[in-house]
C-alpha cells in the first residue's frame, strides 16, 4: 500500500523558482568581484608540436596586462588519470591546447594579449582516430605511453578497478548459442553536451597558500579535492558553486579552467575570472568519449545470450579525467542489460591528437551499448527475435548481478523493470507496429516508418559517498548544511521536501546552506543518478539524527521515553497522548541539535530506461524526422513531477538522441581542427521540431530509503541512439551502422537496399 | 528633447554627448568612452546590461545570435543583445527580464507565473531569454497557436528540454487572450 506524503510526490514550485524566472537566480558568471581581472588562454593551433620558444614581452608590455604566464613561469601541477597532464606543458596535443595565461584588466585587452604572444612550434606527426593512434610506427602523445594506450583503472574505484569483464567459460558459451555474429560497430561522432552556461571560474588567492574558487562546477567539493591533487597538495582550496547552467556530467571537469584562474590569481593577487567563450566550450572541454567495438556474441533460439566476447576501444582525445571510470561503470552496465553468464570484454583507453572526452551523461554505457546493442541486432535478426523481448529478457532481474566498478560481484536486490517495459510497449504499440527485421512499419509515398528499442541501467544511482547536516532552530527551523550547486533536476529543492516530512515541519520553515566547502560536509555532488538515492540518504539520515536528539532532550520534561515521542510542526508530543507537548522552542536559543547524515555507496540497485522510437524517414531527401519517443522507467516513489519529466523528456537533447539523426562534432582529420565549434554549425533541435514523448513511470517501491526512490535523469539520453538506428535500418530496410544518419549516409544506405533488391537478393 | 549630435549612420560619436537608454524604465545616461562606467563602441547590450548596469538576469551563452539566451524587448521587439551595439540603442527602451514584475504591486508578471506554475525550466540559464521572447510574442499576438509559440521560439536554446514545459506555459497565457 502507497504511504501518503505531505511533500514528497506533490507538484510543488521549485524554490528558486521565482529567481529563475525573475533572473535573480546567481550562476557563476553573474557575481560580482571588486577588483576583477580577466583571463584568458592562448591556444594551440598545431594538434601535435613542441613548444621551442616563447616570447611575452610585447605581451606583458601592453598596458592593463596583469600578467601572462607559460609553462615556464608555472610549477610542475598535473591532473588527469593517471595525474600525468601538466596545466600547461612544453608540448601541445591537440588544436585549443592552453600554450599561456593572460590577466589584464578587461576581457578586450587580455585578448588582445594573446595576440602579441610569440610562440615558436615544432610541430609533430598527430593521430586522429583510433586507428592511426595504434598503428606501430604512431607517434607517441606522452612519453609515458608509447603505444598511445592509457593505464586501466582509476584511484578513486580502488585497486580492484573493473578493467573489463571475465566470467564463466566463452567457448562453452558459443559452444551453446544457436546464432553467432561478429564485426566491428561504432559510436564515433563524439558529440558534445553544450549546456547552455560556458564554463568557468573565479579564483581569489591568499598568501602564502590559500583560495577561493567560485565555479560552474556540479560538483563543488570534489573540485576541492581534485584541486588539492593538482596543486601537490600544499594549496587549501575552499570551493564554492553557483546555480549551474547545465552540466550533464560535463561540468565535474573543471580542473582546467579553475587550475588557470588560481594560477593567475596566484601571479596577480587579485581575483581573476576566467570563462571560455562558446568556441572554447565547444573545442577544448568536454565531449563523448569514442567508442567501438570488435565483438561477438552468441545467442540462442528464445534470445537468451550465451557469450560476449571482445575488445573495446575507447577513444578519449588527448587526456582522461573519467575515461577509464566510464570503461568501468560501461561495462558493468552492459553486463546489467545482458545477463549473460560468459564474457570476455576487455578493453583499450587510446589517447588521440584531438580536444578530450570524457564525463557525459551516459557515462561510457551509452557509448558501449550503442555499438554494443547494433552487433546484438544481428543476432537477433538471424534468430528471428522481437528486441524489445531479447532487452526485456536480457536485463537484470532480482536473482540476478553483475561485476561493478571496484571489481566485485553484486547480486541485485532491486526491483523487475519488466512491467514498466510492458507498460512502456503497450503506451507505445510495439507489439502492433512491428513488422520484423528490416521491415518499415509503414509506408506512404516517399515517407517510410520505422521502430526501434534500446535500454539502460545503471548501478550508480548508490554510488560514492555522501554526508549532510541538519541542524534545528529553536522556532521550529532547520537549515540543511549540504554541498550541492543546483544544476536543473531541482533536487535541492527535493532534500527541503525530505526534511520536511521526516521533521514534518513546512517547507518554508527550512533553509539551505550556499555549496561551500567552508561550511559543508562532504559531497561527490549530483552527478550520475546519485541525487535521489545516495544524497537523498545523507539528508535524510542527517534529518533522523536531528530528530532523535531532539526527542531525546524533550522525553525527561515529558516524562516518557524518547521512543513514545513524535513531533509535527515545532511541536513535540506523546503519540499516546498528543495533548501532552512541548514546542521545540523549550531546546532554548542557546543551544544547536545538530543531525549528521552520511550514505555509504551501495551498488546493489539500479535503475533502468527503455526507450521506444519510431522515425520516418523521407528516400527523396534523406532526412531522419523522429516522431515519436515512448521512454518507460521504474523510480521507487516519484519526488517531484514536474522535474522528473523534465529530466526524461531529455532524451533528445545533451547528446542523446539526436546524436545519431544530426548531432556531431566534425574534426577535420587533416588539421585536427573542429569545424563545427558554435551554435550554428554544431546542430541543436528546435522548438518547431519537437517530437511527441510520452513517458511511463511505475513507482514499484525499492529498498533504498525510506520514500522508497531511485534517481533516473542521467540515463534518459541513453537507450535512444542505438534505437534510432535500428529504427532507421528497419524504416530503409538495410543495416545503417554509422551514427548520426545524416541524409547523406541515409541515401547511400537507401541505394544500397535498392541495387540489392535489383539483384534480386529480396 | 535637445537635438544630440550623430554620425550620418545614426551612430553616437565618441566623447560627445552621453547615449541615453530607458531600461526597465529607468532612464540612464552613459558616456561614450572607455573608463570604467562608460560604453565603448565595441560594447554589446548584453555586456551593457550586465557589466555596466548590474542586470545580470540577461545570459550570455553564445555570443554568436544563435541560442537566444540574450533576448530583451528593444521597443516592442525581442532582439538579440548580444549581437546588437549599446552605441546604435540611444533612445531606445528596452525591457529585460528584471523590468518584467508589476513595478507598482511587485507582483510576478502572469508570464512568469505560468513558467513556475508549470515547472517550464531546469538549469534555468535559458529562461531569461525564453520567457522575453515569449512576452514579445504575446505582446504582439496575445492568442498565439501553439505552432505559432514553437516558431518564436525557434531561435531559443534549451538543452534540459523543458521545451514542452515552456509551450504549456505560454499556451497557458494565450489561452486566455482569447
Amino acid at each position: 500500500m502507497a504511504e501518503t506524503y505531505r511533500y514528497i510526490g506533490r507538484p510543488i514550485p521549485r524554490r528558486d523558482a521565482v529567481d529563475i524566472v525573475t533572473g535573480a537566480a546567481e550562476y557563476m558568471d553573474d557575481r560580482k568581484f571588486p577588483n576583477l581581472l580577466h583571463g584568458k588562454v592562448l591556444r594551440s593551433p598545431y594538434a601535435h608540436a613542441r613548444i621551442k620558444e616563447i616570447d611575452k614581452s610585447k605581451a606583458e608590455a601592453l598596458s592593463g596586462v596583469m600578467a601572462v604566464l607559460t609553462w615556464q613561469d608555472i610549477p610542475d601541477f598535473r591532473g588527469g588519470t593517471p595525474r600525468n597532464v601538466r596545466v600547461l606543458d612544453k608540448k601541445v596535443r591537440y588544436v585549443g591546447d592552453a600554450v599561456a595565461l593572460v590577466a589584464a584588466t578587461t576581457e578586450e585587452i587580455a585578448e588582445e594579449a594573446l595576440d602579441l604572444i610569440d610562440v615558436k612550434y615544432e610541430v609533430l606527426p598527430a593521430v586522429f582516430d583510433i586507428d592511426s593512434a595504434l598503428k606501430p610506427d604512431a607517434p607517441a602523445i606522452y612519453d609515458e605511453y608509447p603505444d598511445n594506450i592509457l593505464p586501466g583503472g582509476t584511484i578513486i574505484y580502488g585497486p580492484n578497478c573493473l578493467k573489463g569483464v571475465v566470467r564463466g567459460d566463452v567457448k562453452k558459451g558459443f559452444a551453446e548459442a544457436d546464432v553467432i555474429t561478429e564485426g566491428t560497430f561504432g559510436y564515433e561522432n563524439i558529440p558534445n553536451a553544450i549546456p547552455a552556461e560556458s564554463v568557468g571560474a573565479v579564483a581569489q588567492w591568499e598568501d602564502p597558500d590559500k583560495v577561493t574558487v567560485w565555479g560552474t562546477s556540479q560538483a563543488p567539493y570534489m573540485d576541492k579535492v581534485s584541486l588539492f591533487h593538482v596543486f601537490n597538495r600544499q594549496v587549501d582550496i575552499r570551493s564554492i558553486g553557483s546555480h549551474v547552467g547545465g552540466g550533464f556530467g560535463t561540468k565535474i571537469m573543471c580542473w582546467q579552467v579553475e587550475s588557470y584562474a588560481v594560477l593567475l590569481s596566484r601571479a596577480t593577487k587579485r581575483p581573476v575570472k576566467v570563462v571560455f567563450t562558446k568556441e572554447e566550450h565547444l573545442a577544448a572541454f568536454t565531449l563523448r568519449v569514442g567508442s567501438r567495438i570488435t565483438a561477438k556474441v552468441g545467442m540462442k533460439k528464445d534470445g537468451t545470450i550465451t557469450a560476449i566476447q571482445g575488445t573495446w576501444y575507447v577513444d578519449t582525445g588527448y587526456y582522461s579525467f573519467t575515461t577509464q571510470a566510464q570503461v568501468a561503470i560501461g561495462s558493468g552496465e552492459l553486463m546489467i542489460m545482458a545477463q549473460c553468464p560468459n564474457w570476455d570484454l576487455e578493453n583499450h583507453v587510446v589517447v588521440t591528437n584531438r580536444n578530450a572526452s570524457g564525463s557525459m551523461r551516459g557515462f561510457g554505457g551509452q557509448e558501449l551499448k550503442c555499438s554494443f546493442i547494433p552487433l546484438l541486432s544481428l543476432a537477433m535478426e538471424k534468430a528471428g527475435l522481437d528486441p524489445f523481448d531479447v532487452l526485456k529478457k536480457n536485463f537484470v532481474k532480482p536473482g540476478g548481478g553483475y561485476y561493478w566498478r571496484d571489481g566485485r560481484w553484486y547480486d541485485f536486490r532491486g526491483v523487475d523493470f519488466s512491467k514498466a517495459m510492458d507498460k512502456g510497449a503497450e503506451t507505445f504499440g510495439w507489439k502492433e507496429k512491428w513488422k520484423g527485421w528490416l521491415s518499415a512499419t509503414a509506408v506512404k509515398g516517399t515517407k517510410r516508418r520505422g521502430i526501434g528499442v534500446g535500454v539502460h541501467g545503471n548501478a550508480d544511482i548508490g554510488e560514492d559517498a555522501s554526508e549532510a547536516y541538519v541542524q534545528l532552530g529553536y522556532n521550529g527551523t532547520a537549515t540543511i548544511f549540504l554541498c550541492v550547486a543546483e544544476i536543473g533536476t531541482g533536487q535541492k529543492s527535493n532534500y527541503v521536501k525530505m526534511v520536511a516530512e521526516v521533521l514534518q515541519i513546512p517547507l518554508e520553515r527550512i533553509s539551505m546552506t550556499p555549496a561551500d566547502t567552508l561550511v559543508t560536509p562532504f559531497e561527490f555532488g549530483p552527478v550520475g543518478s546519485r541525487g535521489t538515492y545516495a544524497i537523498g540518504s545523507a539528508v535524510i539520515n542527517a534529518a533522523e539524527d536531528a530528530r532523535s536528539k531532539l526527542l531525546e532532550m524533550a522525553a525527561p520534561r515529558l516524562g516518557v521515553s524518547p521512543d513514545k515521542l513524535d513531533t509535527a510542526d515545532g511541536v513535540i508530543f506523546v503519540k499516546d497522548d498528543p495533548e501532552k507537548k512541548i514546542k521545540w522552542r523549550v531546546m532554548g536559543n542557546d543551544r544547536t541539535i545538530l543531525g549528521y547524515g552520511r550514505f555509504e555507496p551501495d551498488f546493489t540497485m539500479c535503475n533502468c530506461m527503455m526507450s521506444f522510437v519510431e522515425v520516418e524517414v523521407d528516400t527523396e531527401t534523406g532526412k531522419v524526422d523522429l516522431i515519436r519517443v515512448v521512454n518507460a522507467t521504474d523510480v521507487g516513489k516519484i519526488m517531484d513531477p514536474l522535474g522528473l519529466e523534465g529530466q526524461l523528456n531529455a532524451c533528445f537533447g545533451t547528446a542523446g538522441i539526436d546524436s545519431a539523426i544530426f548531432e556531431e562534432t566534425i574534426l577535420d582529420r587533416r588539421t585536427g581542427h573542429i569545424v563545427n565549434a558554435n551554435m550554428i554549425d554544431y546542430k541543436w533541435r528546435t522548438f518547431n521540431e519537437l517530437p511527441v514523448i510520452d513517458n511511463v513511470v511505475l513507482e514499484t517501491p525499492f529498498p533504498s530509503h525510506r520514500f522508497h526512490a531511485v534517481g533516473v535523469g542521467e540515463i534518459a539520453t541513453s537507450p535512444g541512439p542505438s534505437a534510432v538506428l535500428m529504427a532507421v535500418s528497419n524504416a530503409v530496410g538495410t543495416w545503417m551502422h554509422e551514427y548520426p544518419m545524416t541524409p547523406d549516409r541515409v541515401l547511400k544506405a537507401l541505394k544500397r537496399a535498392m541495387d540489392s533488391n535489383n539483384g534480386g537478393r529480396k | 528633447m535637445p537635438k544630440k549630435k550623430k554620425d550620418p549612420a545614426g551612430k553616437k560619436i565618441p566623447g560627445a554627448e552621453p547615449i541615453t537608454l530607458t531600461v526597465n524604465g529607468v532612464d540612464h545616461e552613459l558616456m561614450v568612452g572607455s573608463r570604467p562606467g562608460e560604453v565603448e563602441p565595441c560594447h554589446t547590450l548584453s555586456h551593457t546590461l550586465r557589466e555596466t548596469l548590474g542586470l545580470t538576469g540577461t545570459k550570455v551563452s553564445c555570443e554568436d545570435g544563435a541560442c537566444g539566451a540574450c533576448t530583451v524587448i528593444m521597443d516592442g521587439k525581442a532582439i538579440l543583445s548580444c549581437k546588437t551595439l549599446t552605441v546604435e540603442c540611444d533612445g531606445k527602451s528596452i525591457t529585460t527580464i528584471e523590468g518584467l514584475r508589476n513595478t507598482e504591486t511587485n507582483d510576478l508578471d502572469p508570464l512568469q507565473q505560468a513558467f513556475i506554475d508549470h515547472g517550464a525550466f531546469q538549469c534555468g540559464f535559458c529562461t531569461p531569454g525564453i520567457i522575453m521572447t515569449s512576452k514579445a510574442l504575446l505582446n504582439e499576438n496575445p492568442s498565439p497557436t501553439e505552432e505559432e509559440v514553437k516558431e518564436a521560439l525557434s531561435g531559443n536554446f534549451c538543452r534540459c528540454v523543458s521545451h514542452y514545459h515552456v509551450v504549456r506555459a505560454v499556451m497557458s497565457i494565450a489561452d486566455k487572450g482569447r
